[in-house]
Order: C-alpha cells, then sequence, then structure tokens
C-alpha cells in the first residue's frame, strides 16, 4: 500500500469555489426551488432557478454544506445559466467533476451529486 | 504501564499506515478495532468446530453450542447479570432497540406516551417512532441542560401516568455524557414505566453492573468493544423479560409448534429465532476475557484521562469548539468539537491526510445537533489502545487546519 502519487485531496478549484463560490445567494423571482439534504451527513442544500422562455435566465444556490458540495453547487449554477432547461436537467457528475478538476472519493461522492439531483427538483424533474 | 502501552501490540491494524502516516484511530466509538485474540478465536472457530447450534447430535454440533453457551456465561458475568438467561443474543444495538420496540410495542394503546431524550441516537428514537405510529402512542423526549446534561427536572415533569416506556442512552454518542441510570430507572419504575437503556458508548468503556442499575432492559453491541460486528446483546430482568411477548419467530425459539400456534421455548432462547451469530458470539467472549484481564476500572480511567486531555487541548486552540459537557464533568470515551469556518466533513478529510481517523457529520444524532445549533461536528473518541500521543497529534492537526483550505 504507497501512498505516493496520491492527488491533493482538494483541488485548487475546490479551494476557490469553497472560499468565494461566485452563485451563492437568493434570487428573486426564482421560477424553480427545491432543497434536499445529503442523508450521510445532514448537509443541506437549496437551488434556485429563474427559467425564461425554456432556458435558464439565472441559478443561485444556497445552504450549509462541506467544501465539495458547496464547489459542486457553484459550478453547477454556472454551468446550467443559459442553458435550456431539459440540457440543464441532464446535467451529471462527470460534467461537473470535469471543471473540478478533483478526484472525489466515494465516500464524498454524494456531496458532489447533492446539489445535481436537487437542481432535478427545481426544475420539476 | 499505561493502558495503550500494554495493549496495543495486540492490535495488527495499528501497524497500519495510512496516507504516509501511522495510523491514528480516533474513531472507536463508532466502531473498535479488535485484538489479535479476538481475529484468532474466531478463525479457529471456523477452522475447528463450526456446526449450527442447538439441534446438532454430533460432535461438531455440540463443540459449536458450548461455545456459544459459553459466551453468554462470559457476558452474563461481565455485567452482573442475576442469571444466564437474562442474556439474550441479538445483531447488535440497534437490533435489540427494534426488538423491545416491537415487542413493547405490541402492549401500547392510543395516547401512551414513550419518552426518550434529546441525546439519544437514531436507533433509540426510530424504533420508538414506529412502534408509536403503529398504536397511535406519543413519544415525547427530556431535554437538555445548556452543559448538555439530562434535565433531570422535566424528568419529573414527563414522566407521567401514561408513560408506559422510558428509553434513553447510558452515554452519549456525541456529548459523551453519561446519563444517572440508576436514578432515572427508579423515578420510571415509580411512574410505572418500563426502562430501555441504550448502553453502545457505555458497555465498552465503564464496569457494568445491571443489579446496580435497576434498569428493566439494557442494550449493547459487540463491534464497539473490540468484539465482532453482527452480535450484540439484550439484558433484561427476569421478570421484564418474562412479560415480554416474542415479537420475531422462527426455530429455536419454539419449544412446539402446530399449524395455527406454538408454545415458547424457554429464556433466553425464546427471543432468539434462526441461526445465531455463532463465530461472532466467539468473538464477543474473547473480547470480554481481553478486556476483563485489564479490567474495566483501569479502561475507565485510561479513557476518562484521554478525553480530558482532549477537551483541554481542543478548547485551547482558537476557532474549535467543544461540545459537551465542560472538562471539570466525567464523560465518556467520546469528544465532539467544530472548527470554525471549517464543514465537519473537511475536518475529518483534511485530518486523514494526515492518519488521522475521527468520525464527521451528525452521528446519528440529528436532534441532537439542532440542539447543538450545528449541521454536524467532527468527533475524536478512544479505547483501549488509544494513547496521549495521538490525542497530542490530533491537537496539533487541528491547531493547523484552517489554513489547509
Amino acid at each position: 500500500m504507497t501512498p505516493a502519487a496520491r492527488p491533493a485531496l482538494y483541488s485548487d478549484t475546490i479551494r476557490e469555489r469553497w472560499r468565494r463560490p461566485r452563485f451563492r445567494g437568493e434570487l428573486a423571482g426564482a421560477t424553480g426551488v427545491a432543497e434536499d439534504v445529503n442523508p450521510l451527513c445532514g448537509d443541506r442544500v437549496r437551488m434556485m432557478v429563474r427559467v425564461d422562455d425554456g432556458s435558464i435566465a439565472a441559478a443561485r444556490f444556497a445552504g450549509d454544506s462541506c467544501a465539495i458540495c458547496t464547489a459542486s453547487a457553484d459550478v453547477v449554477a454556472e454551468l446550467v445559466e443559459g442553458r435550456a432547461a431539459p440540457a440543464a436537467a441532464a446535467l451529471g457528475a462527470e460534467d461537473v467533476l470535469a471543471v473540478l478538476q478533483a478526484d472525489i472519493r466515494p465516500s464524498r461522492l454524494r456531496c458532489l451529486t447533492l446539489p445535481i439531483s436537487v437542481l432535478q427538483q427545481a426544475l420539476g424533474r | 504501564m499505561r493502558l495503550d502501552e500494554q495493549t496495543r501490540r495486540d492490535f495488527p491494524i495499528l501497524e497500519r499506515i495510512v496516507n504516509g502516516h501511522p495510523l491514528v484511530y480516533l474513531d472507536s466509538a463508532a466502531s473498535s478495532q479488535k485484538p489479535r485474540t479476538v481475529i484468532e478465536a474466531m478463525s479457529q472457530y471456523y477452522a475447528r468446530s463450526h456446526a449450527n447450534v442447538h439441534r446438532s447430535i454430533h460432535t461438531l454440533g455440540e463443540e459449536a453450542t458450548e461455545l456459544y453457551e459459553a459466551a453468554r456465561d462470559r457476558v452474563h458475568r461481565f455485567i452482573g447479570a442475576a442469571s444466564r438467561e437474562e442474556v439474550v443474543f441479538t445483531r447488535g444495538t440497534t437490533d435489540g432497540i427494534n426488538l423491545l420496540a416491537e415487542a413493547l410495542g405490541r402492549t401500547l394503546g392510543p395516547g401512551d406516551e414513550i419518552l426518550i431524550t434529546e441525546l439519544e441516537h437514531h436507533s433509540n428514537i426510530v424504533p420508538w417512532q414506529m412502534a408509536a405510529r403503529d398504536r397511535g402512542a406519543i413519544v415525547r423526549a427530556v431535554p437538555l441542560t445548556r452543559e448538555g446534561l439530562l434535565d433531570l427536572d422535566a424528568v419529573d415533569r414527563l414522566l407521567g401516568p401514561r408513560t408506559r416506556v422510558f428509553a434513553f442512552a447510558h452515554v452519549s454518542n456525541v456529548l459523551g455524557t453519561i446519563t444517572p441510570v440508576a436514578r432515572l430507572a427508579e423515578r420510571a419504575r415509580r411512574a410505572g414505566a418500563v426502562t430501555v437503556v441504550d448502553g453502545a458508548q457505555a458497555a465498552p468503556h465503564l464496569p457494568l453492573d445491571m443489579s446496580a442499575l435497576q434498569c428493566d432492559f439494557y442494550v449493547f453491541s459487540a463491534h464497539k468493544m473490540l468484539g465482532p460486528t453482527g452480535i450484540g446483546v439484550l439484558w433484561g430482568r427476569r421478570a421484564a423479560l418474562e412479560a415480554l411477548e416474542p415479537a420475531r419467530g422462527g426455530g429455536e425459539m419454539i419449544k412446539e409448534v402446530w399449524i395455527d400456534r406454538a408454545r415458547w421455548n424457554d429464556l433466553p432462547w425464546r427471543f432468539e429465532p434462526g441461526t445465531p451469530p455463532i463465530a461472532e458470539a466467539v468473538g464477543l467472549m474473547a473480547a470480554v476475557e481481553y478486556l476483563e484481564k485489564l479490567g474495566m476500572e483501569q479502561v475507565a480511567e485510561h479513557e476518562r484521562t484521554l478525553a480530558r486531555q482532549t477537551v483541554e487541548q481542543l478548547g485551547a486552540i482558537p476557532g474549535v469548539t467543544v461540545f459537551g459537557p465542560p472538562a471539570t464533568v466525567e464523560r465518556g470515551a467520546v469528544v465532539a468539537f467544530g472548527v470554525e469556518g471549517l464543514h465537519p466533513h473537511d475536518v475529518a478529510a483534511l485530518l486523514d491526510e494526515q492518519g488521522i481517523a475521527v468520525r464527521a457529520g451528525h452521528h446519528c444524532a440529528q436532534p441532537l445537533m439542532r440542539w447543538c445549533g450545528v449541521v454536524g461536528t467532527a468527533r475524536a473518541s478512544f479505547s483501549v489502545y488509544s494513547s496521549p500521543e495521538e490525542v497530542s497529534l490530533l491537537s496539533h492537526a487541528v491547531a493547523s487546519l484552517r489554513s489547509h483550505l
């Protein structure tokens, strides 16, 4: 069992997004809002979207969560803004991982996927 | 010699290197590690003696039965039970509480009350909610004082004529609070309620004497006390067990069966349907032998010292909050803490990078987390092999955490 060449636990992107999330905050005139918890840890994330003419005009998140979950919510909000609602709902973990440039261990994968499933609920999927 | 110096060599897993660092295992409250004697006893059992128990009239069956029942005798003495018939093997603490909730639940009527406390583990909350839901009964909870102790005045207020069951933890798995079992049991008895004590965090750490505790039922798991997963103990005062109608049926728990009815077996087998966890009982027996050799008074003293050192060292770090009773109040072998600006999961993940294993999250105690005003906490917990050096490593690592993220 060699510990060598193990990637850093949190990528620079995760650290940066956690410290200074760009899409955290309330969303006036939201057309879809959903909130859920991660049963593993009790983390809570709320995703808010304003759908205008079938596409997402704005997305924001709020909640109390760990670095991975917060970074993921921030990336999810950024990725879906401007997308058509069905395309936004089809967003997957791999899309978020590609931005975060991180190797998430299986025990933390739920932290990453929670914002994605909450977004789908906010879009009524 | 300190207890950890006596014991560490007996635990093969403690030789592991994790993420380039020697393992610092501070998650024994979730599950303890196992000494070689436990691992070998189970392996020997499977290699030499395994067969089904009780109904096999051949040499191996008799050996397996002898070992399984010898484990019961060992547990009976370890916990100061009045007789071996009072010791029922279950699958663990959760299983024991569910067994009781199912059986006691059947005796409840609409408006009857089940009293729990705000510091319970989910496994001592949800089974009672289910029992109450099925019978139209009500679950109430004893609140905590600001220090994280049970509010004893509230206990008297809440124990009423409709209270049928009072279920509470002996030691909180988060705050480490030790509850006054005998006093609570006495008050419950006066109110006519049956007491169920969750001893999951007590049995591995404190000397136990059922006759002194005076409760009706006491449940715990082997895997938190150096034994294997998959087995636990439900102790019941004989009269309390005899009054309990079994809620689970199958082989072994019966004397005679007809198509339309059955006659129950004697205690304790009445509550052990199906093939029991035999190898696990053998492992539990070895774990109890190991603990008895150390002496539970010594175990308790060792872990008290570690908990106090942890509370003092972590409490002195700026930005760190330690939850639970102050250092002057005796607590169990757990210390929950938070680091300002850091989520507990990130605390645990960053500590793991240095080979330090702590638990993080809600610890299956969400009502208690709400009381603490947090989503979750990190938690360090100890066992016989935990050392003061490990406490220092934890404190140093925690002190430098905030620069990491």
